[in-house]
């Protein structure tokens, strides 16, 4: 590749100079002023995003008058025990919660995605543009318009703050997305195999089973992806649909509300390390899922916004 | 579409798959939808069964609501610099990581640990929003102990004595929150405009060399105008989030569901969420989604229009 460049790059210092030493030479120093003013600019960005994340996750070693005192202090111990507390104090409760909602929904949110993608894909019946459209239409409206009416009927299946309330919800916001990305993966696949799983006998439910969803696997892991973070994100649909009904009620919240829950306590009280060794506790598993497959990340959400 | 399919008795096969998926979405998202419509004319409350038809009323109370106003000025603020700044940025940093390296080959060679930068600058859009939150509201703390006053302090360019109360005070607080949205978003468009400038052929590149062009030209006349569908969409998915903002600011500022101080940072999801879980306006809440809905709307059509292009193919 670096040879292909190199020729026409020959070519051009030839043309405007016939390739002098000195034009040469001022070529080289304005690629590298360029490559110090480039590095530069890049190492201050990444310094900008390193330095908070680190400087909170050092702050649960702190004390709380090193907290408040200087930001620019380092921890005088290195003891675990603001990670403890944070673990007692619901952090583990409410890692439990987001883990027992997400168990069902993402498998249930792929499972009924590409069902309806599937069928809408590759089978020809009346009225498939429109539901095509209608499932897909509901990714341009905020969520905030449905958030009345979505808590009322909630509460009519007498689902509030209950797991299998909150798992339904998800499933039906990520399907318009689901379908979308799926349904145009189908598409792709080639139709020699489905006649040939049709010639072996095999019905629908059974070509879709065995052979469209393994074929699919690149799809599903790319849209699975996208599904998790932004279910192991989610904060609106959870802190109106997860919030004790009586006074009896357990709380049953998530991750991302128990962090906005303890921020809020901890802002009048004295324990700030247990705050930031709460979201340093949540940031741990991001960052190792993250760095494990940060390719398909970056790939799953690049493709899923450019479709 | 495929002909093997277009067998008989297959109906049953098809409603079979599209039942559930069908049910739950008609269910939880499109009938909410709907019924918005139909509150937004209502005085309903929320707690009572019974309500009354209000006609236009909620609307034109809205058009009167200072708080509401205010909320929607601040979200056109947000709409207009958050995508702005986001896609500059993120346009420059892909511009450095893809072609800011020693350009012995003429500018189209990538800088040494671009896939370093890639992986940190990318890293925020995977945390949540309400560990943003907790985060650069610990960074903004109004004394030293913040990171923001305690750097600034080290620098000599605030007094220990009075830090700046970075949350708190209504000149700096949107822009402070716009900060923290602008900070987790760059990394995703920067990948996301490093792989549409991957894709573009490196002849390209050649002939525009050949032609005897610098580096700002080529990124002007060759990069851009070949991005300019990418940057197209991240107008629009940036205009959603700028809409959105609801977990920042009800989370970072003060009041009941945030928009403080004295609602210097309102944003119309947070009025909308005080207004139906804290004043019960179920009906007014919804006319407020329903004004948001349009304004969505209006923000892609506009976004979509104001940037189109010839577009170019390769």
């Amino acid at each position: 590749m670096t040879t292909v460049i190199k020729a026409p790059g020959e070519a051009a210092a030839e043309r405007s100079g016939a390739g002098r030493p000195a034009d040469r030479d001022k070529r080289g120093s304005d690629g590298m002023v360029l490559n110090v003013f480039s590095h530069g600019f890049l190492a201050v960005w990444a310094v900008l995003i390193i330095l908070p994340l680190v400087w909170l996750a050092l702050g649960s070693f702190k004390t709380d008058a090193q907290i408040g005192g200087s930001a620019l202090s380092w921890p005088s111990n290195w003891h675990l025990d603001a990670f403890g507390r944070a673990w007692d104090k619901g952090i583990g409760d409410y890692f439990a919660n987001t883990l027992i909602v997400m168990v069902f929904s993402v498998p249930l949110t792929m499972l009924f995605g590409s069902m309806a993608a599937y069928v809408l894909a590759r089978y020809p019946f009346p009225g498939n543009r429109f539901i095509y459209y209608f499932f897909v239409s509901g990714a341009m409206f905020p969520v905030f318009l449905a958030l009345v009416p979505l808590f009322f009927m909630v509460k009519r299946f007498d689902m509030l703050n209950t797991y299998q309330g909150l798992i339904l919800v998800y499933v039906a916001y990520s399907m318009p997305f689901t379908v979308f990305f799926m349904h145009s993966f189908f598409r792709t696949l080639p139709t020699a195999v489905h006649e040939a799983a049709v010639i072996d006998g095999a019905s629908d439910t059974r070509i879709f089973f065995q052979v469209m969803v393994p074929m699919a696997k690149p799809g599903l892991i790319s849209v699975g992806i996208f599904n998790v973070l932004g279910q192991w994100n989610q904060y609106i649909l959870p802190s109106v649909l997860m919030q004790p009904q009586t006074g009896s009620d357990p709380e049953r919240y998530l991750l991302t509300q128990g962090l906005i829950q303890l921020q809020q306590q901890q802002g009048y009280a004295t324990d700030l390390p247990v705050l930031f060794a709460g979201v340093t506790i949540a940031m741990i598993p991001m960052l190792v899922v993250y760095l494990s497959f940060q390719r398909q990340i970056q790939a799953g959400l690049t493709s899923a916004t450019l479709k | 579409m495929s002909h093997v399919a277009q067998g008989r008795g297959r109906g049953g096969f098809i409603a079979g798959f599209l039942f559930a998926p069908l049910a739950l979405y008609l269910t939880f998202v499109i009938w909410p939808y709907v019924q918005t419509f139909g509150y937004s004319f209502t005085n309903w409350t929320g707690q009572s069964p019974t309500f009354d038809f209000v006609g236009l009323d909620n609307y034109s109370a809205l058009t009167k609501d200072e708080v509401f106003r205010g909320a929607l000025w601040h979200n056109v603020l947000l709409l207009v610099f958050v995508p702005t700044i986001t896609i500059l940025l993120a346009l420059f940093f892909a511009f450095m990581v893809n072609a800011g390296g020693r350009g012995g080959a003429g500018g189209v060679q990538g800088v040494r640990g671009s896939a370093f930068y890639k992986i940190v600058y990318f890293f925020p859009q995977v945390l949540s929003l309400a560990i943003l939150a907790v985060l650069f509201g610990a960074v903004y703390r109004s004394d030293e102990g913040g990171l923001l006053n305690g750097v600034l302090t080290r620098l000599g360019l605030v007094d220990p004595q009075t830090p700046v109360e970075w949350l708190n005070e209504p000149r700096f607080v949107l822009w402070c929150l716009l900060l923290v949205v602008v900070w987790h978003g760059v990394g995703f468009y920067l990948v996301l405009f490093s792989a549409a400038m991957q894709s573009i052929p490196k002849d390209i590149y050649e002939a525009a060399l050949l032609d005897g062009a610098g580096r700002a030209q080529t990124f002007f006349k060759v990069t851009l105008p070949l991005l300019w569908d990418s940057v197209q969409t991240s107008a629009v998915y940036l205009g959603i989030a700028a809409m959105d903002m609801f977990v920042l600011v009800s989370t970072m500022t003060s009041g009941q569901f945030g928009g403080g101080p004295d609602h210097h940072s309102e944003v119309m999801a947070t009025v909308l969420m005080r207004n139906f879980l804290y004043f019960g306006k179920s009906g007014y809440a919804c006319a407020m989604g329903v004004v948001m809905l349009a304004l969505t709307m209006i923000l892609s059509l506009v976004t979509l229009r104001a940037t189109r292009r010839e577009r170019i193919e390769f």
